[in-house]
């Protein structure tokens, strides 16, 4: 019986390796079936090394390839180094860790390729030779753009209730106002149509959005209340008292609070539910705002200091003395790179937020800032009494002189950069203004995460996916890929669980006498036999922490040296 | 000067009609991402557990049998057949997608101990305790006329079980001697005897077709060659071998069901000691059948649940139980990898996904894409202990859970006791002994 053919037995006629250059005609594809079975076995590795790499010619030599990607716009997108092969054991996993660092660079490979699509340009303001970018106004800056854009540029003149604060929503559409005195308007500041603007009769400090453009918290003389879109009051929140700044976490939905009272607080909107709320025991609080990288609260205090507050713990995560002179503003960038700090001292300071190192700029300004601002694209506004200026590229070089400066007839109570637009809205005691900044806004927005022309349809769906994808508040840390890393415990994890356990106690043995016949017990004997039970149980619980105990005993006596004076010290107290 | 700003044209963002879908521009830059690994991580948990809740693997049943079911059979070529045969000598044909059963007649007296369609699915072989295999044509016969076997064949020995060859009209009974038949002719065409015990099952091998498998009551697996005049190798186990099966993938691997509760895949080139040995049963296994791809098998066991195992891993990745069914006498893994077919002793057949929580019918490619990402997300995040928790948490019957626990205690002191003995001798006097090594016998030629 002749030996049966199948389809990885090769024949002459079709090997790919065949010598003879292939003509145009025939298509040869470069097929190699695995000769070998699939078990594991050592003879595997024989065959394995005989890999040959067959190189077909270019069939069309016009083409050479694909176009190479900058290596700037590469590492934009990269996602670091990748593993070190070396440590992984076997070479199963090395082959597996090998293919998936493969995918993760191919992907970045794609999404920087994918940059061609995008089909907005950012905006840009050049001065002719002899002229600065300073000198130009909004007036003129306004006659030489399109007319939407100059629509953009607008004065809300509001007399009566100031000094405002404003906020905008992510996708950069609405417009929140809060006076003072009690006023609080929503609307959509692009098409100009209000939402709501009512009264509430009482001080308001701060305001801020929620997840979504239909509601909104408000935070009033003593307590925050909740209002949608229609101006109906939802919630008032009596378990937070006398706020004084608020800011929104909009991927774990939790709206936090800073308190006259020294107080922190993260409530949950999604579910209702105060997550954390203590003393930060730092005196009062009146600068907050919230990293974006890491979703972490960065509290600016009158000693100069910077505290960085997780709801997972009553101690800051960080603590940086940015200043000696009384803090005024602060702010990080949305990026969560640079933390730009002000002081009452004229100092503004920029810092690397990631590093906690700094500062990475330093400047000394006319007047303190009261506000700042980081823009999408790291434009940074003050706010300085009645002036504004915004600083381009700040971060990274010196400048000199400010990109463009504007001058108000009031003080400055607020600004903020709208997301996605050239604009840069200013509240101040007596109006509320839109300025053209251009180049501060990232031109391409990506619509499955913000959205400006988001339909109602689709601003539904976008509220449950991001609620079925709520960040739980466990993982706020200073490092926000944590959870993707491996986890291998520190030296003072190692230290702590060592010493943890010369502490513990013996486990309590829970002894039941077995009922035995009438007369041969007695509850004396059963007294005695349940302590030598457990006497004997803890006798085996030292004898099995003994080995690493007086390894620790030894040490301590060697650091101890005794010399004849030593009984003239003061002797120990005993605790 | 020269100035621009950001200007968008609603016409680029916005559909124009309300029949269109709503256009979606992206910006791939990680600047506009934050949180990506916590939010995965989210994905992850979410896509775990909502296997959990579409992890419904039962599709129905056929009932119609009057005595348990013995034995099922797929046809090779068509996914809709099977057909079936129960302990009271009657043998079932059933249309799978409408659960009807199609054919009904009594074929032996006595259990009917084999069925099996012939590789051009044709005509389907039975065989039974009256020492017979009949021959019956796969098409049902016209109007007034009676059930009539194509051919019977009488045995001289007790027939237990029957397996055909891949292609050629060839197949191989068991029973006290291994014997093979051609399909035209009356008598064996080959013999094979080793030793006085009988056989209870046998398997043809799919790929390498002339090899041939079978296990004895003397606890041993045997191996034939059909082109040979006697068997080729034995290997002992500790407990007996209740079945048989060839990966159909990769000719030289075979599992075998124990009676140890245990099932040993076993590498032909190497008997002395299993490739895996896979547990999870609480009772011993009565059957076992290997999916088409070769990756994966399901066992059905005397402990009343059918378990799925990947070939490499040595516990189950699934187990599957009702209320009401009893004793699993044998399974079948559906010919497209989708389904799983059991008989039961309580003269059901029931019919199960392969992957619990998989959608049937055919999906749109959104729902693809979504279903392949949560896939990779769910492998990526694997190793997390909440996500390992949902994903490995199985619902047992409490029957299930409680011997669990016990051979859990009841191996946790064989270790305890060795780990003890191991302490109190000299050094290499007791050496470990890994899982593998402890099942084997002895391997004869």
């Amino acid at each position: 019986m002749g030996k049966v053919q199948r389809y990885f037995n090769k024949t002459e006629d079709i090997s790919p390796s065949s010598k003879t250059s292939p003509s145009k005609d025939t298509i040869i594809y470069n097929i190699k079936p695995k000769l070998k079975p699939w078990g594991r076995r050592q003879s595997d590795k024989v065959i394995n090394k005989k890999k040959k790499v067959v190189k077909l010619p270019n069939p069309n030599p016009k083409f050479k390839g694909k176009v190479p990607i900058p290596k700037k716009r590469l590492k934009k997108y990269a996602r670091g180094e990748g593993i070190n092969k070396t440590g992984i054991k076997t070479k199963i996993h090395q082959k597996k860790f090998e293919k998936k660092e493969k995918v993760i660079k191919f992907a970045a490979q794609q999404a920087a390729r994918a940059e061609v699509l995008l089909i907005e340009e950012e905006g840009f303001l050049e001065a002719d030779a002899g002229e600065t970018t300073t000198q130009f106004t909004q007036k003129q800056i306004r006659e030489n753009v399109d007319i939407t854009a100059a629509s953009k540029c607008f004065d809300l003149r509001l007399e009566d209730f100031g000094p405002y604060r404003m906020k905008y929503t992510r996708n950069g559409r609405h417009l929140l106002l809060g006076g003072k005195r009690g006023h609080v308007a929503a609307f959509d500041w692009v098409t100009k149509k209000l939402h709501c603007e009512i009264n509430v009769m009482e001080s308001v400090h701060d305001v801020c959005w929620l997840h979504l453009e239909t509601m909104f918290a408000a935070a009033q003389k003593e307590w925050v209340y909740m209002y949608d879109n229609q101006g109906i009051e939802l919630h008032c929140i009596k378990k937070v008292y006398r706020v004084t700044r608020m800011e929104f976490l909009p991927y774990h939905f939790l709206l936090a609070a800073c308190s006259d009272m020294g107080y922190l607080s993260w409530l949950d909107i999604s579910i209702g539910q105060m997550v954390s709320q203590f003393n930060s025991r730092l005196g009062r609080l009146t600068m907050l705002t919230q990293n974006p990288w890491n979703a972490v609260l960065c509290v600016g205090h009158v000693k100069g200091v910077v505290s960085m507050w997780s709801p997972n713990s009553k101690d800051p995560l960080a603590k940086m003395l940015c200043h000696k002179a009384p803090l005024t503003a602060l702010h990080v960038d949305p990026r969560g790179q640079y933390l730009a700090t002000a002081a009452s001292n004229r100092e503004l300071k920029i810092w690397d937020v990631r590093k906690l190192e700094g500062p990475v700029q330093e400047y000394k300004l006319i007047t303190a800032a009261n506000n700042l601002n980081f823009s999408q694209k790291n434009m940074l506004a003050l706010g300085m009494g009645n002036v504004v200026e915004v600083y381009r590229d700040c971060c990274t070089t010196a400048t000199k002189r400010p990109y463009l400066r504007h001058r108000f007839t009031t003080s400055i109570g607020n600004l903020n950069f709208c997301p996605y637009e050239d604009v840069l809205g200013v509240a101040t005691a007596k109006s509320v203004t839109s300025l053209l900044v251009p180049g501060s806004g990232e031109p391409n927005f990506d619509a499955l995460e913000a959205n400006p022309f988001q339909t109602k349809s689709q601003r539904k769906e976008a509220e449950v996916k991001s609620l079925l994808e709520k960040i739980q508040p466990e993982l706020i840390t200073l490092e926000p890929n944590v959870i993707a890393e491996v986890d291998i415990p520190t030296l003072k994890d190692k230290i702590d669980a060592k010493q943890k356990l010369l502490h513990v106690k013996p486990p309590k043995i829970n002894y039941t006498p077995r009922n035995k016949a009438k007369g041969k017990g007695g509850s004396a004997k059963i007294a005695k036999n349940k302590k030598i039970v457990q006497e004997q149980a803890k006798k085996e619980f030292v004898k099995s922490t003994k080995d690493f105990i007086p390894k620790l005993n030894i040490q301590k006596e060697q650091q101890k040296e005794s010399g004849v004076l030593d009984r003239f010290l003061p002797k120990k107290r005993k605790t | 000067m020269k100035v621009k700003v950001i200007s968008r044209n609603p016409d680029d963002y916005l559909r124009e009609t309300k029949h269109d879908i709503h256009k979606v521009p992206r910006n791939y830059d990680p600047g506009l991402h934050p949180f990506e690994a916590a939010r995965e991580y989210t994905r992850a948990l979410n896509a775990v557990k909502l296997e959990k809740v579409f992890a419904k693997p039962f599709v129905g049943n056929l009932d119609g049998h009057r005595d348990g079911v013995s034995c099922i059979s797929n046809h090779p070529k068509r996914l809709s057949v099977l057909i079936s045969g129960a302990y009271d000598g009657e043998v079932r044909v059933w249309d799978l997608p409408q659960k009807l059963c199609l054919r009904n007649f009594v074929a032996h007296e006595g259990v009917v101990r084999g069925v099996i369609y012939n590789p051009s699915g044709n005509h389907f072989l039975t065989l039974g305790d009256d020492k017979t295999i009949k021959t019956w044509k796969t098409a049902a016969p016209q109007f007034g006329e009676e059930e009539e076997p194509v051919n019977t064949v009488i045995s001289k020995t007790v027939l237990t079980g029957i397996s055909h060859h891949v292609k050629d009209p060839v197949f191989a009974t068991c029973g006290e001697i291994c014997q093979v038949w051609e399909e035209t002719r009356n008598e064996p065409v080959r013999t094979f005897e080793w030793g006085v015990d009988s056989l209870h099952d046998i398997a043809f091998n799919p790929v390498e077709p002339n090899l041939l498998a079978s296990c004895a009551s003397d606890r041993s697996i045997i191996l034939y060659d059909t082109r040979d005049s006697g068997p080729l190798r034995k290997v002992v186990l500790k407990l007996r071998t209740n079945k048989i099966c060839w990966n159909p993938m990769e000719a030289f691997i075979f599992t075998a069901a124990n009676e140890d509760y245990n099932l040993y895949t076993f590498d032909t080139r190497n008997l002395k000691k299993p490739a895996n040995v896979h547990m999870d049963h609480i009772g011993a296994v009565t059957y076992v059948d290997y999916a088409p791809t070769g990756r994966e098998f399901v066992s059905g066991s005397y402990d009343k649940t059918i378990r799925i195992f990947e070939t490499s891993k040595g516990h189950s990745r699934e187990v599957y139980h009702t209320k009401r069914m009893q004793r699993i006498t044998c399974v079948q893994w559906s010919l497209d990898n989708k389904y799983i077919l059991n008989g039961s002793d309580e003269m059901n057949i029931r019919i199960w996904k392969a992957r619990a929580s998989e959608k049937l019918g055919p999906l749109k490619p959104r729902e693809k894409a979504a279903l392949n990402y949560s896939e990779a997300l769910k492998e990526k995040y694997a190793a997390h202990p909440k996500i390992r928790r949902i994903a490995r948490h199985r619902h047992v019957p409490k029957h299930v859970y409680n011997a669990q626990k016990e051979l859990r205690t009841i191996r946790d002191k064989g270790k305890r006791k060795d780990a003890n003995r191991r302490a109190h001798s000299k050094p290499g006097e007791v050496p470990h002994q890994p899982e593998r090594e402890k099942h084997v016998l002895k391997e004869d030629h």
